[in-house]
């Protein structure tokens, strides 16, 4: 929708957007020149890549994935990346009426006039946000309907892992890390350009299928059966590979990204340094699809995260730094790392904390240490499972004698308040299940008061509806209906608050089911859902993720338009158990794991029967690290973390 | 405790940084920076910086003020190399001098403003400014946090006139600024009338933004497209309208070796 008669390529379109920049909500979101950000010169750059995060910028900056790929790009002296992000609905009405296009942040250019549009989601409920990103920058929503005018645009992230219900509106997809994919992806696109682009987009496109790391979904077709499900997914062309693997990122210490992290000057959800202290997971919590798809573990070392968090605060500014993984406490040189980093920083305004951690009195000792400086950020667990039985169910072992000890011992230790995180709609749950919250909640209230004679302790109880997710045991499970939830959700509130006393001491955080019986569809669905997004699209839909905007019924009313017509509904993507013969939509996407040891895990999940973490005890055969020729990478070192005067004294 | 005020400037596309923001990216620049920054004690320590009346999110501004307390001294010339390096391009550290005396805030007591108006011709502008400056009183509306209130633009306002150019350093008008401002915004052809505006610190303040709602009263003044709006200076004010450096007193003192109070 630009104006492109009298423009340069690259060219901003910063004079354009000024004047409708004081009519919006924050406008400071969409000028850039934040500390750490780049900008090059167009004309020099051999490879040029507008990446997205697609969610507000609030949302989108802290995103380390685009603050990584972003700045490996531009350490290239020929690349040029920059980022952009969802408009707000209020700027969305004043680009169209002003035919402003979607534009970069960093040099405000046109993202139409980039190679490569990248897109990085987190959840499947950025889907409309995409195209809404499409459609103002003059990309044709349907990868059918581009040239070779227009960029490449490629989705990554953890939903990429199924791709399918967006396939008709990308061109590629990465399943896995990005550090080396984006760089190998880059030198395909440079070595095809100064070649003079020899047969164009579709050339260029099979060029990328074949290093077997890039999914084309146009070179598959998809073939039903007459009830709907999926006959076969297969490639349309001879050179490109049935099976599309994902990309892991084995050397950590090899990638200390990000370096020059980028500081906002809008207020964003996370203000903080934050090292990733080690990928993949090990634990095997059956409804985590990070846990799985991210395998095998990596660990960064103890020398390596020290470096990165002296050099990220003198970089940043930052007096907040995270250690983010997907399990914190489980690094095997945690102890040595939380100590050290306690050291070094004791005495100065930098506050430490350890996100993700399970339920483990150790782990209250670890954010003891982190918080010797005297703030005591909240503490949080997440037992997922309000019963014993349940728990064994999603693989979570915790007893309940563990939680109450953790807790407890986290009241003792100074915290007043401590969150905790469950879910509703697990597979096999019944009403006793989620009610059984209600009485642990009770039970850490009743403990805590005895044990620290103290009437000043909380305790919030926080939970959302179970989505199944693709390359999870979980992935054949039928989702429980969202007036079931609905139903379970009222019945805790009550029961919690059924004990005036102790209810009075427990905050309670519910969603209600229906955000999450939509992202059940987008999770598990295939290329025909593409219909029901683009319907919510033109219907209005944008920023699905926010409950302001959110509308379960245009979504159903979406639904009810587009699927009949193809022999689905909603209930059968979202509230239909699998079998283990069926073709899923994702079939083609190897994340490594193997498919029978999936299916073992479900049946054993619905036996009740709980599988071991492979980091400490001999493999389970759950396929990766043969299939992807990776293997787990743990310490300990034996190195130590020497404390350096701090910053600022 | 050495106590340092800076003057620093808002400038191109950062000229929409809210307060807040500033604040935030300061304190960052301050810890980038190294420097040794007093906090309150406390829980929760903040650091010991004020800041004085800032200008309205997506105004620049070459006259912004805050006053920073630190545990060690410093020079002041270092402190304000070190901060503006620390900061992105566009929040720049123009001046920076140890305070020396205690009626800081009482001296801020008028700005000078200048406003530029894409699309509209001077003599409409003309009008308009003439209408403004005959009224006794412009009532206005504004939405604040306890709701709509109404408010006098009119007699706040020391000086209003179209002018030509944008006055320099050392001009009638007493700017202490060191540069002029970009010209309007590109892409708007055709005219573009500029208001040179001072008006006296109020409560509640009356800024640009009252004057122009003002215009619009008066005269139905209304531009096709929002104006750019920057503050030259800020200042004590005096009586024709000039606007005095408000850093001038503690640099005198400095001079004459007065101790810091």
């Amino acid at each position: 929708m630009s104006d492109t008669a009298t423009r340069r390529p690259g060219e901003s379109v910063f004079d354009r957007l000024e004047p409708l920049l004081p009519q919006v909500q924050k406008p400071i979101q969409y000028v850039g020149g934040e500390l750490g950000a780049v900008t090059k010169q167009w004309d020099g750059a051999a490879v040029r890549w507008a990446l997205m995060y697609p969610d507000a910028y609030e949302v989108g900056q802290p995103n380390q994935g685009v603050q990584i790929l972003y700045e490996v790009l531009n350490e290239q002296d020929d690349v040029l990346a920059e980022r952009t992000y969802s408009v707000w609905p209020d700027l969305e009405a004043l680009l169209r009426e002003h035919r402003v296009p979607q534009f970069t942040v960093d040099a405000h250019r046109p993202v139409g006039d980039f190679d490569l549009f990248g897109v990085s989601f987190s959840t499947e409920l950025g889907y409309t946000n995409l195209l809404t990103a499409l459609d103002l920058a003059g990309i044709p929503l349907h990868a059918a309907d581009r040239d070779d005018s227009h960029p490449i645009v490629l989705a990554g992230g953890h939903a990429a892992f199924n791709p399918e219900p967006i396939a008709d509106f990308l061109d590629a997809a990465v399943l896995g890390d990005g550090e080396e994919a984006v760089l190998e992806i880059t030198d395909i696109v440079r070595a095809f350009k100064a070649e003079g682009s020899p047969g164009g987009r579709d050339e260029l496109l099979l060029r990328l299928a074949r290093t077997e790391s890039v999914y084309v979904p146009r070179f598959y077709d998809v073939e039903y059966l007459p009830d709907g499900r999926i006959q076969r997914i297969v490639p349309n062309r001879p050179d490109v590979p049935f099976r599309v693997h994902k990309r892991t990122t084995m050397d950590l210490d090899a990638w200390p990204y990000p370096k020059k992290p980028l500081v906002p000057l809008a207020e964003t959800v996370h203000e903080r340094y934050a090292v990733e202290i080690f990928r993949g997971c090990t634990r095997g919590c059956r409804f985590c699809q990070a846990g799985m798809i991210t395998r095998p573990v990596r660990e960064r070392s103890i020398t390596t995260i020290g470096d990165m968090v002296e050099n990220g605060l003198k970089e940043s500014g930052f007096n907040e730094v995270g250690l983010l993984s997907l399990s914190s406490a489980d690094h095997s040189e945690i102890g040595a790392v939380t100590h050290g980093l306690a050291d070094r920083y004791q005495g100065s305004n930098v506050s430490l904390s350890l996100p993700s951690t399970r339920v483990d009195a150790f782990n209250v000792e670890l954010a003891e240490e982190l918080a010797r400086n005297g703030r005591r950020t909240g503490l949080t667990f997440a037992p997922e499972g309000g019963s014993e039985r349940i728990r064994k169910v999603i693989n979570k072992m915790v007893t309940e004698e563990d939680l109450i000890r953790t807790v407890v011992t986290a009241y003792s230790g100074g915290w007043r308040q401590v969150k905790l995180y469950f879910m509703c709609g697990l597979p096999t749950e019944t009403d006793d299940d989620v009610l059984q919250i209600a009485r642990l909640a009770h039970e850490v209230i009743t403990t805590g008061r005895q044990t620290t004679g103290s009437r000043d302790i909380r305790c919030t109880v926080s939970i959302g509806g179970f989505v199944p997710k693709p390359h999870t045991p979980f992935q054949w499970a039928a989702m429980a209906d969202p007036e079931t939830i609905d139903r379970r959700l009222k019945a805790l509130r009550d029961a919690i608050n059924s004990n005036r006393s102790l209810g009075r001491a427990i905050g309670y955080r519910y969603h209600d089911g229906r955000p999450s019986h939509i992202e059940g569809l987008l999770s598990r669905g295939d290329r025909r859902v593409g219909r029901v997004i683009e319907h919510v699209w033109r219907d209005g839909g944008r920023f699905d993720g926010w409950s302001e905007h959110f509308s379960y019924d245009r979504w159903v009313a979406a639904c009810d338009a587009e699927l009949p017509a193809l022999g689905v509904s909603l209930a059968w993507y979202t509230t239909r158990e699998r079998q283990q013969a069926e073709v899923l939509p994702w079939d083609h996407l190897d994340s490594g794991l193997d498919s029978d040891w999936l299916w073992a895990d479900w049946q054993d999940a619905l036996s009740e029967v709980e599988q071991d973490d492979c980091r400490w005890t001999p493999c389970f055969d759950c396929g990766v690290c043969p299939a992807m020729d990776t293997e787990i990478q743990i310490g300990p070192t034996g190195r130590k973390l020497l404390p350096l005067t701090p910053v600022n004294t | 405790m050495q106590k340092i005020r800076i003057r620093y400037a808002k400038r191109g596309r950062l000229a929409f940084t809210s307060h807040r923001d500033f604040a935030r990216a300061l304190e960052r620049a301050m810890r980038r920076a190294a420097v040794p920054i007093a906090y309150s004690s406390g829980f929760s320590p903040h650091p010991k910086i004020s800041y004085a009346s800032a200008a309205p999110t997506g105004v620049a501004s070459e006259a912004e003020y805050f006053e920073v307390g630190l545990q060690a001294p410093v020079d002041p010339e270092w402190l304000r190399g070190s901060l503006d390096a620390a900061l992105p391009p566009g929040l720049d550290i123009l001046e920076a001098v140890e305070a020396r005396t205690s009626d800081f805030a009482d001296r801020l007591s008028g700005s000078h403003w200048v406003l530029r108006l894409p699309g509209v011709p001077d003599s409409t502008a003309e009008a308009a400014v003439a209408a403004f400056l005959a009224a006794d009183e412009v009532p206005v509306e504004r939405t604040t946090k306890s709701g709509r209130r109404t408010m006098d633009a009119r007699s706040p306002v020391v000086r209003l006139a179209v002018t030509q150019r944008v006055p320099a350093v050392g001009e009638p008008g007493g700017e202490v600024g060191n540069t002029t401002p970009a010209p309007a915004a590109g892409g708007v052809d055709g005219p573009c009338a500029i208001l040179d505006l001072v008006v006296r610190h109020v409560t509640p303040s009356v800024r640009p933004d009252d004057v122009l709602a003002g215009l619009r009263v008066v005269a139905e003044l209304a531009p096709p497209v929002p104006p750019k709006v920057t503050r030259l200076a800020q200042g004590t004010l005096t009586g024709p309208g000039e606007i005095i450096d408000p850093l001038v007193a503690d640099r005198d003192r400095a001079v004459s070796g007065t101790p810091s109070t």
